[in-house]
């Protein structure tokens, strides 16, 4: 698809574009005067990177995430607008002609397209555990990576692993990460990650034509920079001590913190609690499970879903609700009180004074003069 | 109404009582400049649960109320027709003059962002169903109209003069400056008497519809004062809390006008070793207990029916405030009631002095004593908060003082037919 009429023809609503675009900018914290940068960056679809997204070790859940993504519209624009050149699961292609696309694409846009890596990819037994058209999974990472600008994995398999890496790891699975080693790599860990994460890193590099800051364990910071627990809805029954005791107790009814059934967001970086899922309309804190930890390596399967995290810096709140107030606003002073009783004291001094002078007959007539 | 009726009071200007009065005006303006450079924390206390301090209390909500000296005169002399009276109006009036003038500079001096104020002389801007716009309108428009009601006594000062002041000061300014006395100078100022002189009379004419003006605005914005602490029925306590503060407000100020009448005349002959008025004092003061018998009806029928009776009489910190305010205008009334106190200047004074004194209490118990904007929330006014409504008012007894000896405001002398004044 070249052309921009085309895309409002492929179903594409104006009011949708704009709406992702201003989506899309908000999250990656971008003032708003940066939407129509952004909606430019996305309508510009000549010279749109190629897209190469293979699928390893995975469940396709990565896919099927960003697919059923509440924007069916935003899912077929930024399949459309990024040139998805191979995709397993969506591609109509299959077999040998399937095949025969990848390495045409990858010949074509050598050192310019980006590539995509759902799933984790087994190492032992030279990969013999994953293999796709006769290749195992680390033969067509490496190929696939030598002529990338950059690498996304999505998920957490792709990016640390993910579940087929947990001890004993009969099959050697690791991240991108621990394979490809000379070209940037933005992890979009999570599981599965919220769509808009992976759609919000690739239109900032659509706009800046750069990479977005990342944090140590590669995520962009835009949607990994802090902690679930420091935006949860939840928060103020955490910071009250309101904690759910048990599934189906009334502590978990009224919506208290989950924190003693297991929650990990004190320990997750993750952007779950703002932006939420199928369209910001839930989450799983939201709808009474703890997070379990998704996007973290260290959590994800590593630690049974009820232990509790330790938290080693609980970020104290400011104040508490304003319930029982300490003092406020400025009262007497020794002073001012002092001048006050001399004043009303001579004043009233003087007030007795003035009524003892003051004639108190009656007198005849038209009465003048004061008594001395 | 004849302009005879009053007199100048011919004394020297400048006595110990005005020193002390121009160095109190002058700190009080001054911390007044410095709250306008510093903003308004810098000389108060007030914060955002007590927004109104003792500037509104005071300056605004109790300084109207002292004077409606010259609402009460008014309504006594041209509503009820006692015309004997009407020698007192023109002092009644001064003083209600630089009352309103100074409360609505205090509430120049009180609002947040001063510079918005301009917004207040736009129409379009108006809300005209706030109890407060119509309080600030009715001030505003009520202070042009005492203006215009002190008019003839400026109009006759200027018809009468003979610029003796200027034209020694001109002839003080050529001597040590060199300066010369302008070019037809005694034509120019004889054209301004001349104005004066063709303006008095037309507005001798016109006077009475602005005496009718000067009648309703403070019946309308008096009432005002109290239905702005309507609004705080969470905050202001139940013994002052009624759906009868607009009426309670109404009153009070009637019987505090007639009060402070009263005060001022004597006091004023005191200082100024003039004889009483007494008849008239007299008359003033068998009006007095009516009002009061009024307010305190309406008061103690009030809690008697919302059934705080209770809580008046519980000795707690506000039924102490409430039962002090009571006790003083119940028993001022209690004294006027009695024929032989009347006809005492002596009674006349105290019991005057614990009317006004009680009515300003009750005033302070709705806007700061008994108002508790919420747990943890203190005020007491700061020092130099005070200092600047000490200053106002210096500032309104020094005017009186200052303008009594230049225009004819005080009334005649009939007996003597002279000046009875011995040296001030």
């Amino acid at each position: 698809m070249k052309n921009i009429d085309d895309l409002w023809k492929s179903g594409v609503t104006r009011r949708d574009f704009v709406k992702t675009c201003v989506t899309v900018s908000a999250m990656l914290g971008l003032p708003f005067g940066m939407v129509s940068k952004v909606a430019a960056a996305a309508r510009n679809a000549d010279g749109r990177p190629a897209v190469i997204w293979l699928h390893f070790q995975e469940c396709t859940g990565c896919s099927e995430s960003l697919l059923r993504s509440s924007h069916p519209s935003v899912a077929s624009l930024i399949l459309d607008m990024i040139s998805l050149d191979y995709h397993e699961t969506l591609m109509a292609g299959s077999g040998h002609q399937a095949e025969k696309a990848l390495n045409d694409s990858m010949a074509a846009n050598k050192g310019k397209y980006i590539l995509v890596v759902e799933g984790g990819i087994p190492t032992k037994d030279n990969g013999i555990y994953c293999k796709v058209a006769g290749k195992t999974a680390l033969e067509s990472l490496r190929t696939a990576a030598e002529g990338a600008v950059a690498i996304i994995p999505i998920g957490t398999c792709a990016s640390y692993g993910g579940i087929q890496s947990v001890g004993p790891n009969p099959t050697g699975a690791v991240g991108v990460r621990d394979i490809i080693k000379d070209k940037p790599i933005i992890n979009i860990p999570g599981c599965p990650p919220n769509p808009y994460n992976f759609l919000s890193t690739v239109l900032y590099y659509l706009t800046f034509k750069k990479l977005p800051d990342l944090d140590q364990l590669g995520r962009p910071t835009f949607a990994y920079g802090r902690r679930i627990h420091e935006h949860c809805e939840r928060r103020p029954h955490f910071d009250a001590g309101r904690f759910s005791k048990a599934f189906g107790d009334p502590t978990h009814a009224e919506g208290y913190c989950l924190y003693k059934l297991g929650c990990k967001g004190p320990a997750t970086y993750a952007n779950c609690s703002v932006t939420r899922f199928n369209d910001g309309v839930a989450w799983p804190v939201g709808i009474g499970h703890p997070c379990i930890g998704c996007t973290e390596p260290e959590i994800l399967f590593k630690t049974a879903i009820a232990d509790k995290v330790q938290i080693h810096e609980p970020t104290p709140f400011d104040s508490y609700a304003p319930v029982d107030l300490k003092d406020k606003g400025k009262g007497a002073d020794p002073l001012t009180t002092g001048v006050i009783g001399l004043a009303a004291g001579t004043a009233i001094g003087a007030g007795i004074m003035l009524a003892k002078r003051l004639p108190d007959a009656p007198e005849k007539g038209d009465d003048h003069g004061k008594t001395e | 109404m004849g302009h005879d009726e009053y007199q100048r009071y011919d004394a020297k200007i400048l006595t110990p009582s005005f020193i002390v009065l121009l160095a109190l005006t002058l700190i009080g303006f001054f911390l007044i400049g410095v709250r306008f450079v510093k903003g308004i924390g810098a000389v108060s206390n007030m914060s955002d649960g007590y927004p109104w301090g003792i500037w509104i209390t005071y300056d605004v909500a109790t300084g109207t109320a002292i004077a409606c000296g010259g609402y009460a005169m008014a309504i006594l002399i041209y509503i009820r027709n006692h015309m004997r009276y009407h020698p007192m109006i023109r002092s009644a009036i001064l003083t209600s003059m630089f009352g309103y003038g100074l409360a609505g500079f205090s509430v120049m001096v009180d609002v947040g962002r001063p510079w918005n104020a301009y917004n207040f002389f736009i129409p379009s801007k108006w809300q005209a169903n706030s109890a407060m716009f119509e309080v600030a309108l009715c001030v505003m428009a009520y202070t042009t109209v005492l203006l215009l009601e002190f008019m003839p006594a400026i109009l006759t000062y200027l018809e009468k003069t003979d610029w003796h002041t200027l034209q020694a000061l001109m002839d003080r300014l050529h001597k040590y400056t060199g300066i010369n006395r302008p070019q037809r100078m005694d034509e120019r100022l004889e054209s301004v008497k001349d104005l004066a002189a063709w303006l008095h009379p037309r507005l001798d004419k016109v006077l009475i519809f602005v005496i009718v003006l000067g009648i309703t605005l403070p019946t309308m914005h008096q009432s005002s004062l109290g239905s702005l602490l309507l609004i705080a029925s969470t905050k202001l306590h139940p013994l002052w809390h009624t759906g009868f503060l607009p009426l309670l407000f109404l009153i009070n100020c009637m019987f505090i006008g007639y009060s402070i009448a009263i005060l001022e005349s004597i006091i004023s002959c005191y200082a100024f070793r003039r004889p009483f008025e007494l008849h008239e004092l007299t008359g003033l003061a068998r009006i007095i207990p009516w009002l009061t018998v009024i307010w305190l009806t309406v008061v103690i029928g009030d809690l008697a029916w919302r059934k705080q009776l209770g809580a008046a009489l519980s000795l707690d910190f506000y039924s102490r405030f409430f039962l002090l305010e009571f006790c003083l205008v119940a028993g001022g009334s209690l004294l006027l009631f009695s024929g032989r106190k009347r006809s005492s200047i002596r009674w006349l004074f105290v019991s005057a002095a614990l009317i006004v004194l009680g009515g300003a209490l009750y005033r302070f118990n709705v806007y700061l004593i008994g108002f508790n904007p919420g747990k943890g929330w203190h005020y007491f006014p700061a020092l130099a908060e005070l200092m600047i409504t000490v200053g106002i008012v210096a500032f309104e007894i020094l005017g009186y003082q200052v303008l009594v000896k230049i225009l004819p405001v005080l009334p005649r002398l009939h007996t003597r037919g002279q000046l009875d004044a011995g040296k001030a």
